[in-house]
């Protein structure tokens, strides 16, 4: 046992701190087509102190450190670039405390989508949080850190638009309040009167700090859901319909899909609208709202509504959609990476053509997915190419796409989404050079030796 | 390797370390060491890398490999269409460890048991039938039935208990049945889990021999991992037979009132084994048998029925004890889901699960608040 790994195992417990080979090679890689890189040690905290007195080792001896929860962001956020330790979060699960009138919730750093789900669902079944469709197991802290989507996203922004305090442990290991809990034993607000100091951290991807608590808005969960499909075979419409249902404002979510299998799918585009209600006649009515809105697409006979089938309701109506996962085993191959570039709805068309002109170049099988956030302020556009783990030469031609979509992404005007290394290196080129400066900057003050996620948002 | 097709199609989404409606983690393994690795899917990622070279058939990934309880949570709730095949992969890796002979001592050792004592306590085969003494169980004949009891009810002290009420109960009830006593063999389960495909296979073609030798049609077992073993791994070795875990045949008496029972108050939360649940789909024959019961208040653990957590005695763990021990011990975190229900009595249809749950309420230091009973027990203390 090296001195570090004792230093450690004094800290997290013998039994939750690792330096083998077993460890090293999981966590060298994601689900996704990144490089590996090794760690040197894996541990397992349960608290915020114990994560404190990581990062104090490690700021003593410059040793990287990794945050890691789920580790299913696909684009090597988690994957140790320069080694070190990587902090696997997913003992510290802990639901402290619910305010149902205020509609909020704290929860620790490690807790998954899922636990959070499950815990609301017995015990507050009116309230909710915007659950995305990545597995149950992600991380409420690495999906609010990655400026994620959900349900809700359509309705309230981003993921983190909906955090409302948080705590993080800084790379010098002080741990630090944020938002209204600075001040305040309330956690309501994560800057909001106050200047904002969450945009320290979120999207930070763990280069400034760790998250240890994430204070969460909720939002009422009515006891019905439901689900409609509008199909057209016209890409450059789909943004007006999007305009048309978002104006509703009776819509729960809308996600966009488009892709060549199986065949009932082909050459269309499917406008999948979710609606909820407490009664049947709330939502009877936001079905008429939804089908008043788009009834001149139908007049023209540019679209219609598809009658869902029954067996297909329960899929688009699960929450997280277990089906999303599954599209990595299409090719057999247990691998799917995407490209998902937040940007302008109106560039739904061009985007649909893109992926389709890149499928057919790199010969893969391709999804392309868009969930719509805010009223029709910008939507997430899913560039998904499904590969074959065991056929490297699939796998390059994923990697190849998937390099395309980023250089058409900024090209469009798109913001990449949770960017690989690469993707936030041509951000940092295309970026204001003032804008690039202020990171910097904070980067450098906030960690002087550079040990947090290193590779990640590094401005030279 | 078997499967070795398959194993690189594993996302590592980690849907197969939960339960169906996300409530918490529900693979043992991962909740006792939290690491990856011993998940699932990270089972699944290092067999490949081995396969590959990539890493080596060290200490941890041997413990890492064996620590899975084979207990099938993963097959319940993996979203991809080859979740049927997880276990069986677990297993086929083990199969090429066994065969490089580079496994845990205490795999070997329990395995190196089996073959030369023909059970894992090194005791005399020749004391396998004791168990039945002052029992008016009689060596099969012609009996409608064989009771095969396996080798933890024949050896082990507490399990012994179990058998004879189960032997009783069932005469009791009329049902003819007969026991191989010292000629009773290893069923294999736990060896095939263990990887010794070969010695499972001698085994269950001896039983399979003898069993038809004597005219055997139907077995009932003490033990869901014997009935398992019977009645999906046998079949395949030529052994066809009618097999029913105890329960299964408990049931229909209690309910046609063959077997009268009186009232016995008492709350009661009934434990799952996985062998008869998720490997078996049976999970409303312990519940009928407890909710026929009167004065019986049935209450449920949160983690119940295809979601029920492991106790960690699965797959040859309750010989290894590789998963066993400290205060994430998978017994001992389902004893505490027990004592959230309120509940008096731990009810359990496996005699390794009862071992496993007592151990757990030791440890727990709960003996005044829990109390392990087979079913068995609790319709015996209820008969009228």
């Amino acid at each position: 046992m090296t001195d570090i790994t004792q230093a450690l195992a004094e800290i997290v417990g013998e039994g939750y701190v690792s330096d083998q080979p077993e460890e090293a090679y999981f966590y060298a890689r994601d689900p996704g087509l990144m490089p590996a890189h090794e760690p040197d040690y894996v541990v397992v905290p349960k608290t915020a102190e114990e994560i404190q007195k990581v990062v104090r080792l490690a700021n003593r001896d410059k040793i990287p450190i990794v945050p890691m929860g789920a580790g299913m962001a696909l684009t090597g956020l988690v994957i140790p670039l320069k080694g070190g330790i990587v902090i696997d979060m997913k003992r510290m699960t802990g639901i402290l405390a619910i305010n149902e009138k205020a509609r909020l919730v704290i929860v620790e750093g490690g807790i998954s989508q899922g636990l959070l789900k499950a815990y609301l669902e017995k015990n507050y079944p009116k309230l909710r949080h915007s659950i995305p469709d990545s597995p149950a197991t992600a991380t409420i802290a690495a999906n609010v850190m990655i400026h994620g989507q959900g349900r809700l996203s359509q309705q309230y922004g981003f993921n983190s638009d909906m955090v409302a305090g948080l705590e993080v442990v800084l790379p010098s290991g002080e741990i630090c309040k944020i938002g209204s809990c600075s001040i305040s034993p309330d956690w309501f607000s994560k800057g909001a009167p106050m200047p904002d100091l969450s945009g320290l951290f979120l999207g930070w991807f763990g280069a400034t700090g760790i998250i240890t608590k994430v204070a969460l808005k909720l939002y009422p969960k009515k006891k019905m859901r439901d689900v409609e499909i509008f199909i057209t075979d016209m890409e450059e419409i789909v943004p007006d319909i999007v305009h048309e249902l978002t104006y509703t404002e009776m819509v729960e979510d809308i996600t966009v899909f488009a892709q060549p299998l199986p065949m009932i799918f082909r050459d269309n585009h499917h406008i999948t609208i979710f609606f909820t209600g407490d009664t049947d006649t709330e939502l009877e009515f936001k079905r008429k709202m939804v089908w008043d809105a788009l009834d001149r697409f139908i007049k023209s006979k540019d679209g219609g509504f598809m009658g869902v089938p029954p067996v297909m309701k329960p899929t688009l109506l699960d929450s997280p959609q277990r089906s999303v996962t599954r599209f990595a085993d299409v090719k057999k191959g247990g691998g799917f990476e995407y490209s998902g570039p937040i940007i302008l709805v109106e560039k739904y068309p061009e985007c649909s053509r893109k992926i389709r002109e890149l499928a057919e170049k790199y010969d893969l099988g391709y999804s392309g997915m868009a969930r719509i956030i805010g009223r029709g302020h910008c939507m997430m556009y899913g560039f998904a190419f499904t590969f074959n783990r065991a056929d490297p030469d699939m796998m390059e031609r994923t990697r190849k796409a998937l390099h395309e979509v980023s250089e058409y992404a900024l090209e469009a005007g798109g913001v990449f989404w949770k960017p690989t290394v690469n993707e936030q290196k041509m951000a940092l080129d295309k970026m204001d050079p003032n804008t690039r400066n202020l990171m910097g900057m904070i980067k450098k003050n906030i960690d002087p030796n550079g040990i947090m996620n290193p590779g990640n948002w590094e401005v030279n | 390797m078997k499967y070795e097709e398959i194993v690189h199609r594993c996302f590592r989404c980690g849907y197969c370390k939960l339960t169906s409606d996300y409530t918490d983690f529900n693979c043992p393994a991962y909740r006792k060491f939290r690491f990856e690795t011993y998940s699932p899917g990270g089972r699944m990622w290092l067999i490949r890398a081995w396969l590959n070279n990539e890493i080596k058939n060290s200490e941890r990934f041997q413990d890492i490999l064996f620590s899975c309880a084979t207990c099938a949570n993963c097959v319940e709730h993996c979203v991809f269409v080859f979740s049927e095949d997880l276990v069986n992969i677990f297993i086929a890796a083990r199969e090429e460890m066994v065969n490089k002979g580079i496994i845990p001592p205490a795999v070997r050792d329990y395995l190196k048991n089996i073959r030369i004592n023909g059970n894992p306590y090194k005791e005399p085969q020749d004391e396998r039938g004791k168990w039945a003494d002052g029992t008016s169980v009689e060596t099969y004949k012609d009996q409608d039935y064989l009771f095969y009891v396996g080798c933890v009810g024949s050896y082990d002290e507490r399990a012994k208990k179990i058998a004879r009420v189960v032997g009783n109960l069932l005469l009791e009830a009329g049902i003819s049945i007969g026991i191989l006593g010292d000629k009773e063999k290893c069923d294999g389960n736990e060896v095939r889990a263990l990887g010794e495909a070969g010695l499972f296979q001698f085994l269950a073609e001896e039983n399979i021999a003898y069993f038809k030798e004597l005219g055997v049609k139907r077995i009932i077992t003490l033990d869901p991992h014997a009935f398992n073993a019977f009645k999906n791994d046998y079949p395949g070795l030529g052994g066809e037979f009618e097999v029913y875990h105890y329960t299964q045949i408990l049931a229909p008496l209690i309910k046609s009132k063959k077997i009268p029972l009186a009232e016995y108050k008492a709350k009661i939360t009934f434990h799952d084994p996985c062998y008869l649940g998720r490997h078996n789909g049976e999970y409303d024959a312990p519940r009928k048998i407890l909710g026929a019961i009167p004065g019986v208040e049935m209450v449920e653990m949160e983690q119940n029925r295809e979601n029920a957590f492991c106790c960690g005695g699965g797959g040859g763990n309750f010989f290894t004890d590789i998963l066993g021990g400290g205060e994430d011990s998978p017994n001992r975190i389902r004893v505490q889901g027990a004592l959230d229900t309120g509940a008096q009595i731990i009810a359990v249809a496996c005699p390794q699960c009862a071992k496993m749950m007592e151990d757990a309420i030791k440890s727990e230091e709960l003996d005044d608040r829990l109390e392990v009973l087979d079913v068995a027990e609790i319709v015996s203390r209820a008969l009228s």
